[in-house]
């Protein structure tokens, strides 16, 4: 069977390699937009600090012989609190300068941080194997579906979702949206402000790490792993708009979808399309799909 | 006589290099209503923001019955039961009218009840979905001074309440103020309204060049009209 010339299984193949970039793209916009919604800064060292949740996994494994579902858990936490840190010794002191001081500062961290694990574990990737749960995968007639990539997709989804909710539709969420917009009056009406900006780093770095835990059984640990996405994510940011949650989410998965569907028919641009259509919503829609004008 | 609720003594204040107040002393008891008038410029929103806490560096003494407060971060100073009512109001665009209401944490016990608040600014209740900044300005005034009533904070701070407001609306901020007075609420008012603030203030500072120069009763507003009027050059 085929579509417009392309056989299904093709194009099923595709439109699931783009769901599971667009998982990845999704959670780790999701983090920046947050990041950048509440503390004005551009946080570069996210790749890198996705990069560190995919080793904090194979750490995990290897010098405490905790798994994968731990590391679910604990590489997220591990990672968020030297993001913690960060954030306390460094960014607190560039929120009122512009944008650029963050940028560059994030940026220098994220390149020393990929220096020190190059340095430490060369570039050719470690091994992480796939939970034992997850191995295998079932026919679903059209296509064969892994059960791993299945759970990223679907687990990633959910935090997306969660994060959303929580955000728009919650007392803590509203909190955050008022500090966005004013943290001075937020901060008078009784509300500890920087303890909220510190930890709302310290979430938006545990999302990037919690994508790097489900990315090490997909691509391998590799030092490099987060430089080669951020750059897609940051283009998929400003297609979405910055700072707009469920503009991150909705850009995220559709843009995975789009780039795997140009693979199957125009293979040339798959690897530009991303920046071709970040070109063009950049001319017609400067703040992005879902952002609002500022 | 007992302690007064809030002793602002010497108090200086800057934004960046500029000295913005010059030794500002004032106090208020619990109970009362007093007014800070003066020109524009004259330091009395910097005055209730040195209180608060929102101003960058300041010096001095503010006390709120017996506390030191200078040194303390807003978020505490709130928490000891201080609100803060900004001249721009402070409706934030990204929360519906209802989350802009519950947005300020309770301090203490003691505020009053999310009906009686209703009940005080009717018009709040129809149209607590919509978004904060969707309403008029006279109902954004009632939910930025409706917010603040629940938190449980007794001493309240409220920048210029009737600015660009029109008429009606103005009397309806002047009896929900005297209703306050009514519950034992202390509140602090910043006004260029003198007329206005005649109708609902016990006590009157008038500042100058960051200071407090003159105390005025309301009851000797009358004949200290031409001082008045010379002090806020109108």
């Amino acid at each position: 069977m085929t579509i417009f010339g392309v056989p299904t299984q093709a194009l099923f193949g595709q439109l699931l390699i783009g769901l599971i970039n667009g998982a990845f793209y999704a959670l780790l916009s999701l983090g920046l937009s947050v990041i950048f919604g509440l503390l004005n800064i551009i946080n570069f060292t996210h790749g890198a600090q996705y990069m560190m949740g995919a080793f904090a996994a194979y750490f995990l494994l290897n010098w405490a012989g905790l798994g994968y579902w731990w590391a679910l858990l604990v590489a997220p936490i591990a990672v968020a609190i030297t993001g913690i840190v960060l954030e306390r010794l460094t960014l607190k002191r560039l929120y009122q300068l512009d944008h650029l001081y963050g940028l560059l500062l994030t940026f220098g961290f994220a390149l020393i941080i990929q220096g020190l694990f190059r340095h430490q574990y060369g570039s050719s990737g470690l091994p992480y194997a796939m939970p034992a749960e997850l191995a295998g995968g079932r026919n679903l007639g059209f296509m064969f579906l892994p059960n791993y990539r299945a759970w990223v997709i679907v687990f990633s989804l959910a935090v997306c979702l969660t994060t959303w909710y929580v955000i728009e539709r919650t007392r803590l969420g509203s909190y955050l949206r008022a500090a966005t917009e004013n943290p001075a009056l937020v901060q008078a009406f009784g509300i500890n402000v920087p303890r909220m900006i510190t930890l709302t780093y310290g979430f938006g770095v545990g999302l990037a790490a919690l994508a790097g835990v489900l990315a090490a059984p997909i691509y391998q640990v590799n030092p490099l792993m987060g430089a080669d996405l951020i750059i897609v994510v940051f283009a998929v940011v400003v297609i979405g708009g910055l700072g707009s949650i469920m503009g991150s989410i909705v850009t995220g998965f559709g843009l995975g979808v789009v780039e795997g569907f140009t693979k199957v028919f125009y293979p040339e641009a798959s690897n530009t399309v991303i920046f071709v259509i970040m070109a063009v919503v950049l001319l017609l829609r400067p703040a992005g799909l879902f952002g609002r004008a500022s | 006589m007992p302690e007064p609720s809030l002793a602002v003594r010497d108090l200086h204040a800057w934004y960046g290099e500029s000295h913005v107040l010059h030794g500002v002393d004032f106090e208020i008891r619990a109970g009362e209503t007093v007014t800070l008038l003066g020109r524009n410029g004259a330091g009395k929103t910097t005055t209730l923001k040195s209180v608060m806490g929102i101003v960058g560096r300041r010096r001095g003494s503010v006390r709120l019955e017996g506390r030191e407060l200078i040194g303390l971060p807003s978020n505490q100073i709130a928490r000891l039961g201080l609100a803060f009512c900004p001249e721009e109001r402070g409706i934030f665009a990204s929360l519906t009218v209802e989350e802009n209401f519950l947005l300020p944490p309770t301090v203490r016990a003691g505020g009053l009840g999310v009906e009686a608040i209703y009940e005080l600014f009717p018009n709040l209740k129809e149209r607590l979905r919509a978004g904060g900044t969707t309403l008029s300005g006279g109902e954004q005034q009632m939910l930025a001074i409706g917010r603040i009533l629940r938190t449980g904070a007794r001493l309240l701070l409220l920048d210029e309440p009737t600015e660009g407001l029109a008429p009606v609306i103005v009397q309806q901020i002047g009896a929900t103020l005297r209703r306050l007075k009514q519950e034992g609420f202390t509140v602090l008012l910043v006004e260029q309204n003198f007329r206005f603030a005649a109708t609902v203030a016990d006590r009157h500072y008038v500042m100058e060049h960051g200071r407090v120069v003159d105390m005025i009763p309301n009851a000797e507003l009358e004949a200290n009209m031409t001082k008045l009027h010379d002090y806020l050059g109108v």
